[in-house]
């Protein structure tokens, strides 16, 4: 063998561009190939409007997924997404039917998220819990709290005033606003995932958590904040979802994070921390959800959608799996 | 000696994408020999040990049995043929107990339905007693990494095997453990057992072995009876070229530099108690000591690793306030872990990310953004300078061989130009030239001002390197041994506290 260094940025692209980018063009095409094949079999796939809907139903969950990704990397897992999301919205909705302006009835919504993140993150780093279950738990109390706070019933908010619903029903050059705030949301933290010191710190943690803390990473502190910023993420979905929908539901996000999760691992990002990207993870998103579309427009009935999603899940895994293992 | 040999290899050639790693190796096992396999890091050693043990398959080439041509599709496979393998890297289960571990490959070929756990411990236990007395019930996590070697080898001892190969077996391992192992390799030897060995420390290898085969950079070189080769031969047939000097120039002495670091009264609560400890500027101290003495922790305890109950840590003279690692860093004063794969690198990420781990804020602009463009400098300066060979600078540690994932985490300690840096182990697996080429870079940071301290089990390296050798026993500083004390007798005698030489000799007879 010859051991020759190769010029820096040669080498660099053998490695993240590499592996990763295999995997993400693998996605793409699939994607690509699944909208051709859907294009034949019904008329109305191929349309902007079949289009815009796909994207407005996985652009706020996406937000999510953000989150998620870069909780997965740390190590992490969050199961209460779902709950969060929900949480926001009811605590957001019942302030402004308090009489709270709703933009400041928002931030607060988006605060307590970030507050149950805390309380997490507090479990998590500092009484030693894991992540599985502490969300585990949280997923059902903050459910709880949503039942509690709107006594069970949906809150209706068609009083919010236009121009707050816009964020989740208008649109600018007929692109909806809540597009604009997914690419941006992406955008921003893609680039700090790849170029921030701060994120790169996430992957340390991940990969050997023990090699971080010898390498003087207060990996505790990483786990906080990661965990705080997936909660916060979900707590901002949950006021858009419910400028969109004008009401608030307490029911609303149940099973979500399955999806979400899904999506992240699709999209490479390992349950073992240390791995994924986020434009894998959006990819991941949207196989999910040119699948969904496909197999309403193809008329498949509700039960067969969840089993095949769960089989592109479990292929995912076991893609995953046996890479590794090949590695190692 | 005139049957077929045991074990040969013919045009053998392994690939790992572009990265060729053998190309068209033959290797000869007689039977009952030992055979040492020499090379430096990324020479090929494992990959081969790796084949024959049917964990990794050949792109081409036979391996023969016997003189029969067989293949190896899985380690169970190789375990049928009477093959064991004792890998280089550490990897047992770390939740289960010694006794699960020792017995595990065992228990597997026996396809036993149920398990008596009384019989597993007892014959654990005889079996681990023949190499150290570590407790079997124990749990494999709380084993020190020298310990988990041994268990390693434990492990191999329990299977019926006629070739036996040991990977840089004793790279964890003190003097008196490993004469243990080498007694028992030879005993083994004595049954007709064939065995081909690893190692990097020349003086085993000569005093051990019958035959050594010699690889470089894939390719297979020589194979001599030990006894019409010299140790420079079979360097000089590694790395291509002559090694004058195996341990730089020592600081002259009366030239004491500042007081750099100074521990007062460290004391953990368990491990270790009142170490007291001065380093000066320019200086290299060696920390000496049997396995489990205590060494590692009361250096992790100066760094802010591990909790202290009691005592002082100053640097420069001025008393630091170390809550955790990170705090220490900041001070100056870096710590390598003796545990590569637990906690000194990241296996799965590029060795550019390994190497910057340690300071990022070097390479952090104001905006909190990473400088790649610097990162990957950097990486590139210090895998040149430490000879790392790899694909390439974004290659995964992973796809390292042993001694060069232990380049790339001393590559991290150095990049952050530390005034105090503590070396656990430093040059566990890494090739005769690199190790002077190493030796060479602590000499001459040391020349800078910097102090250095190291710790090692490897005794001509204590003597050689330092400049001052400080020896621990059982959680206190035994004794402390100049330049001009130092040599392998003094250092054994402080370590084990034996005083006199009738009682050393019954030591040694002990432990043979
Ligand atoms: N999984 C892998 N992927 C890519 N390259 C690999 C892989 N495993 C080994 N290599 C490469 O093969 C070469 C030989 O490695 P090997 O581990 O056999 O070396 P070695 O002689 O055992 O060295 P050491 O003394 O450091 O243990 C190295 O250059 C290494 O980088
Ligand atoms: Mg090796």
């Amino acid at each position: 063998m010859h051991a020759d260094i190769k010029a820096p940025s040669e080498a660099r692209r053998i490695n993240f561009a590499r592996l990763a980018s295999m995997r993400e063009a693998g996605l793409i095409v699939i994607i690509l190939a699944l909208c051709i094949a859907m294009s034949f079999a019904s008329p109305h796939f191929l349309t902007w409007g079949n289009f815009r809907a796909m994207l407005m139903s996985f652009s706020i969950e996406g937000i999510v997924v953000v989150g998620m990704t870069i909780l997965l990397i740390v190590g992490g897992i969050d199961l209460s997404v779902g709950s969060v999301v929900c949480f926001s919205m009811v605590v957001s909705g019942a302030l402004f039917l308090a009489g709270l302006d709703p933009w400041t009835a928002s931030l607060i919504g988006i605060g307590v998220s970030a507050l149950i993140g805390a309380a997490m993150g507090f479990f998590v780093t500092v009484v030693g819990l894991n992540h599985f279950i502490t969300s585990l738990a949280a997923m059902v109390i903050v459910r709880g709290m949503c039942l509690v706070i709107t006594k069970g019933t949906p809150l209706s908010l068609f009083t919010l005033p236009p121009a707050f619903k816009a964020i989740g029903q208008g649109s600018f050059n007929n692109i909806p606003y809540v597009i604009m705030i997914f690419v941006v949301v992406v955008a921003i933290f893609d680039f700090l995932l790849r170029r921030a010191t701060a994120f790169r710190k996430v992957f340390y943690t991940g990969s050997n958590e023990k090699a971080a803390q010898f390498s003087g990473i207060k990996t505790r502190q990483v786990k906080f904040w990661v965990t705080v910023l997936c909660s916060t993420l979900a707590g901002l979905a949950g006021v858009i979802y419910m400028a969109r929908f004008g009401a608030a539901t307490p029911t609303f996000g149940a099973g979500m994070e399955l999806n979400i999760i899904a999506a992240a691992v699709i999209g490479g990002a390992s349950l073992n921390g240390g791995s994924g990207t986020i434009f894998g993870a959006i990819l991941g998103m949207a196989l999910l959800s040119v699948v969904t579309s496909s197999l309403i427009l193809l008329d498949v009935s509700v039960y067969w959608q969840d089993m095949i999603k769960g089989c592109i899940l479990l292929a995912a895994v076991s893609i995953d799996h046996f890479l590794h293992r090949k590695k190692s | 000696m005139t049957q077929a040999p045991i074990l040969e290899i013919h045009g053998l050639s392994k690939a790992f994408g572009p990265v060729k790693a053998l190309s068209d190796v033959q290797f000869e096992l007689k039977r009952g020999e030992i055979h040492a396999l020499c090379g430096e890091n990324g020479a090929g050693k494992s990959t081969l040990m790796n084949m024959i043990a049917g964990v990794l398959q050949p792109d081409q080439g036979d391996i023969l049995i016997d003189g029969t041509r067989v293949s190896i599709p899985s380690p169970a496979a190789a375990q049928r043929l009477g093959i064991a393998l004792v890998h280089q890297e550490i990897a047992l289960c770390q939740d289960a107990t010694v006794a699960e571990n020792i017995y595990m490959a065992a228990i597997n070929a026996r396809r036993m339905p149920l398990m008596n756990f009384q019989k597993l411990y007892a014959d654990a236990q005889k079996v681990m007693d023949l190499l150290a007395p570590i407790p079997v019930r124990t749990k494999v996590a709380d084993l020190s990494i020298s310990n988990q070697q041994l268990v390693e080898i434990a492990k191999a001892l329990t299977l019926d095997c006629k070739v036996l190969m040991l990977d840089e077996p004793t790279a964890a391992l003190t003097e008196s453990e490993a004469q243990r192992l080498f007694s028992i390799v030879r005993g083994l030897q004595e049954r007709g057992i064939s065995v081909i060995y690893i190692s990097h420390r020349m003086a085993e290898i000569f005093s051990l072995c019958d035959r050594v085969t010699v690889f470089r950079d894939g390719h297979y070189v020589a194979t001599d009876p030990i006894k019409a080769v010299s140790p420079d031969d079979v360097v000089r047939k590694m790395v291509g070229r002559e090694i004058t000097q195996l341990y730089p120039d020592k600081l002259a002495p009366k030239e004491p530099g500042r007081l750099l670091l100074s521990v007062n009264g460290l004391s953990d609560g368990s491990r270790f108690t009142d170490v007291n400890l001065q380093l000066r500027a320019g200086e290299i101290l060696g920390i000496g000591g049997l396995i489990g003495a205590g060494r590692s922790e009361i250096a992790q305890t100066i760094c802010g690793l591990r909790p202290a109950t009691a005592g002082t840590v100053a640097l420069d003279g001025q008393g630091l306030r170390i809550r955790n690692y990170s705090d220490a860093v900041k001070a100056g004063l870096v710590y390598l872990s003796e545990d590569r794969k637990g906690s000194g690198v990241f296996l799965d990420m590029p060795i550019a990310a390994n190497i910057s781990a340690l300071d990022l804020s070097k390479l952090t602009g104001t905006l909190g953004l990473l400088d790649r463009k610097a990162e990957d400098r950097q990486a590139a300066e210090m895998t040149k300078r430490l000879g790392v060979r790899m694909a390439g600078i974004g290659a995964a540690v992973s796809t390292l061989s042993g001694g060069n994932q232990q380049k790339v985490a001393i590559a991290k300690q150095l990049s952050v130009e530390p005034r105090v840096i503590i070396m656990d182990e430093p040059t566990r697996g890494i090739d005769v030239g690199a190790k002077v080429e190493i030796h060479q870079l602590l000499r001459q940071l040391a020349g800078k001002g910097v102090g250095i301290v190291v710790i090692s089990s490897e005794l001509p390296e204590l003597i050689g390197l330092c400049d001052r050798v400080m020896v621990v026993r059982e959680g206190r500083i035994a004794g402390e041994l100049a330049a001009d004390e130092l040599g392998e007798e003094a250092i054994i005698m402080l370590a084990s506290g034996v005083q006199n030489s009738s009682n050393q000799q019954k030591q040694a007879q002990n432990v043979a």
